[in-house]
């Protein structure tokens, strides 16, 4: 593959007015990555998207594409394409034209433009679609024009912003591997936006989480899931449990973890965190309800969580157990289904382990709200 | 019972429906056809004194459009050049004030549409409040800007521009401007209603792909903004070419609009069939304009209504 046009965004600040909706972005991506930003409603993603495609001038700090500063440079002079939220094809066109709208700004001819947009609704398996208006496409197939439309316009980054937030949960996952796949053959840079973490997990070489104009962490996929920086983080991606307290004791990288609710406990520091938690700082722990295992009841330590079970639920591959957890919060607990039996019960007390490995530690913070 | 009409009562009960559509039909036949027929009856007969109103000689005739065409019968001239010229040019200008103002129109609607803010709200009452005045008293009020001592003249000739004030009134420049100035609302509001409408991000989306601003206006703004700035036109166009106050006021004294004709022939000549004749003659000029034009450029009849 080729090495593709990285994007660098350094100490990017973007204000309006008081409001701070950006603070101090730095974020490297790669050439011919699938950099994903994710984020809940509203901290900033699309405003992020339309400061690298230049309909925002950065209140402080810069955008760099292709190691080259954009500042003062047009959204029409930069090698972006943008896929807006709402697709915005423009409906009195039809779909070839639509797809070749960059062409006719160069001034191609009419049969030249025909021709590569034939070839585009091949690639976006939409042949013989291109006299329809975008009007008389389906949700999935408007999305496809959209995607061609971008690519007609040979960018060098494409910037996607939500695209398949309108679509059904079907077309959508089934658009994932499509959109991925598209990458893989151009292999351009895509800087994908979404607030669906399965999106973007599965889709993407990389990943910024972001919170409230603030990125959090950045990493791939595996990273981001498996060893958050911080709380926020933790909880917004994939499922978790939450267990709060202070700190014990550190020793290399494990905290004793004094929690309000289950005793002392054992967990890894998170990497981004390590050397920087300490006795008597405010803490919190979390641990996926996968990495949980059946104890022996009344096993005590400090990997072992005992708890009142408030409600079971079986879904075919997994049992989900839910139990009293932190906070007023129920605790879940998901064990695979391997033709087990369980003699748990709801109002019974359960003992759970887990491998301290896949407990992690992290300074205390704010938890993404759902 | 026509769908349309069954699902119209329907909706409204029977009470209601039946009052709003005798109004509605009140309205379209009482007061706009029915009298549009008797002036188009009028405009066939000739002009009696009332005793001999319905007496032998009145019969169906069209001396009164051939008057407008051939001028007096044993008339010096075998034309009516000067009522034709009239003509002519009423409908040329008016076509040209049409233009203009949909050139002044447009980026002011299109300011007014995509700008977000307060201020856009402002700028509108700006726009509205000088509408309260009585038509007559602005048109008197351009005449005190383009007057031989008026303001505008005063200006230049101390700015040094001209030596002797400009006759703004005699060369019909007043009058283009007060015409102009007349109907910028019914231009600005259409085109304004359509383009708001307009998603940005298409904008957005064109300028992205690299279109300048001429493009972004020529192949998506417009395009979509066409039922508007047809209506509009039609409508300056329209009211334009039938405008009296705005030609009377302003006009110079050399040159004379057609309503000004028709006004004659009614008031001073006390000839109602020959007026009738010149303003059907008027209506219907007009009305093919428009729909040739309307071919021209694809506009359904629909797309006015918008
Ligand atoms: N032009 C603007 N003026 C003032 N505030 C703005 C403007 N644009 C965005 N904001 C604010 O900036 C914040 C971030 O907005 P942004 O559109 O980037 O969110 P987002 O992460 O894309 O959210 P969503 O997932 O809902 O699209 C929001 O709080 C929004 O209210
Ligand atoms: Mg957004």
């Amino acid at each position: 593959m080729s090495a593709g046009v990285g994007v660098d965004l350094e100490n990017l600040w973007i204000r309006f007015g008081d409001f701070v909706a950006v603070r101090d972005a730095k974020v490297h991506i790669n050439g011919g990555d699938f950099f994903s930003f994710l984020g809940p409603s509203g901290c900033g993603k699309t405003t992020i998207l339309r400061a690298v495609s230049g309909f925002l001038e950065p209140s402080e700090g810069q955008v760099l594409i292709g190691g080259k500063d954009m500042k003062g440079i047009g959204p029409n002079k930069r090698p972006t394409a943008l896929i807006f939220q709402n697709l915005a094809l423009f409906p009195l066109m039809k779909v070839w034209e639509n797809i070749t709208f960059s062409m006719e700004i160069k001034g191609a001819s009419a049969r030249e433009r025909r021709k590569r947009a034939d070839e585009l609704l091949d690639m976006i398996a939409l042949p013989d679609q291109g006299d329809k208006l975008p009007s008389e496409l389906s949700g999935g197939q408007r999305q496809r024009v959209a995607i061609a439309r971008a690519l007609c316009a040979e960018p060098d980054v494409l910037l996607l912003d939500e695209p398949l937030s309108a679509l059904d949960l079907k077309l959508r996952q089934h658009m994932r591997t499509e959109l991925r796949e598209i990458q893989k053959r151009v292999g351009i840079t895509f800087i994908y936006i979404t607030h669906d973490q399965g999106e973007a997990l599965t889709m993407s070489d990389n990943i910024a989480v972001m919170r409230a104009g603030v990125i959090d962490q950045i990493g791939d996929g595996k990273t981001i899931y498996n060893d958050p920086s911080t709380a926020f983080a933790a909880s917004f991606v994939g499922e978790n449990n939450v267990f709060r307290g202070t700190v014990k004791q550190v020793q290399g990288d494990t905290a004793l973890i004094a929690t309000n609710r289950s005793g002392d406990l054992l967990a890894r520091v998170s990497s981004a965190n390590q050397g920087k938690m300490k006795a008597g700082d405010d803490a919190m722990m979390f641990i996926r309800p996968e990495a949980f295992a059946l104890a022996p009841v009344g096993s005590e330590g400090d990997h072992f969580v005992t708890a009142t079970v408030t409600n079971e639920e079986f879904e075919g591959n997994a049992f989900n157990i839910f139990m009293e957890g932190d906070g007023g919060k129920e605790m879940k607990v998901s064990l695979p289904n391997l033709g087990q039996s369980f003699d748990s019960h709801k109002g019974q007390s359960m003992t759970l382990q887990y491998d301290v490995q896949n407990a992690v530690a992290l300074p205390a913070g704010d938890l993404a709200t759902e | 019972m026509p769908r349309f009409l069954k699902e119209f009562f329907d909706r409204n009960g029977l009470g209601i429906g039946s009052l709003m559509l005798g109004l509605v039909l009140f309205w379209t036949i009482g007061l706009i056809i029915m009298p549009q027929l008797s002036m188009l009856d009028f405009s066939f007969r000739p002009n009696l004194p009332p005793p001999e109103i319905g007496g032998p000689k009145d019969v169906y005739t069209m001396e009164n459009y051939k008057y407008l065409v051939f001028g007096p019968e044993g008339g010096s001239q075998d034309f009516n050049a000067v009522d034709l010229k009239v003509f002519y040019r009423t409908l040329i200008a008016a076509v040209f004030v049409t233009i203009f103002n949909l050139i002044l129109c447009y980026p002011i609607a299109y300011y007014l549409a995509q700008t977000k803010g307060n201020h856009i709200r402002i700028f509108a009452l700006m726009l509205i409040i000088p509408y309260w005045i009585n038509e007559i008293l602005r048109a008197f009020a351009l005449r005190i800007i383009f007057g031989e001592t008026g303001v505008l003249n005063n200006l230049l000739v101390a700015a040094g521009v001209f030596d002797t004030p400009f006759d703004f009134i005699r060369n019909d420049i007043a009058l283009y401007a007060g015409l102009g100035y007349a109907y910028i609302l019914l231009m600005i509001f259409p085109i304004y209603n359509v383009i708001e409408s307009l998603d940005r991000n298409q904008i957005e989306a064109a300028r992205d792909m690299g279109a300048s601003w001429p493009m972004i206006h020529r192949r998506v703004v417009i395009p979509y903004a066409k039922p508007g700035i047809s209506s509009g036109c039609t409508m300056v166009f329209m009211l334009s070419a039938g405008a009296l106050a705005a030609p009377q006021i302003l006009g110079g004294p050399s040159s004379l609009w057609f309503t000004q004709l028709i006004y004659q022939q009614f008031n001073d000549n006390s000839d109602w069939p020959q007026g009738a004749a010149y303003a059907v003659v008027l209506l219907v000029t007009c009305i093919l304009l428009v729909l040739a034009v309307m071919r021209l450029f694809k506009v359904d009849m629909g797309d006015i209504g918008k």
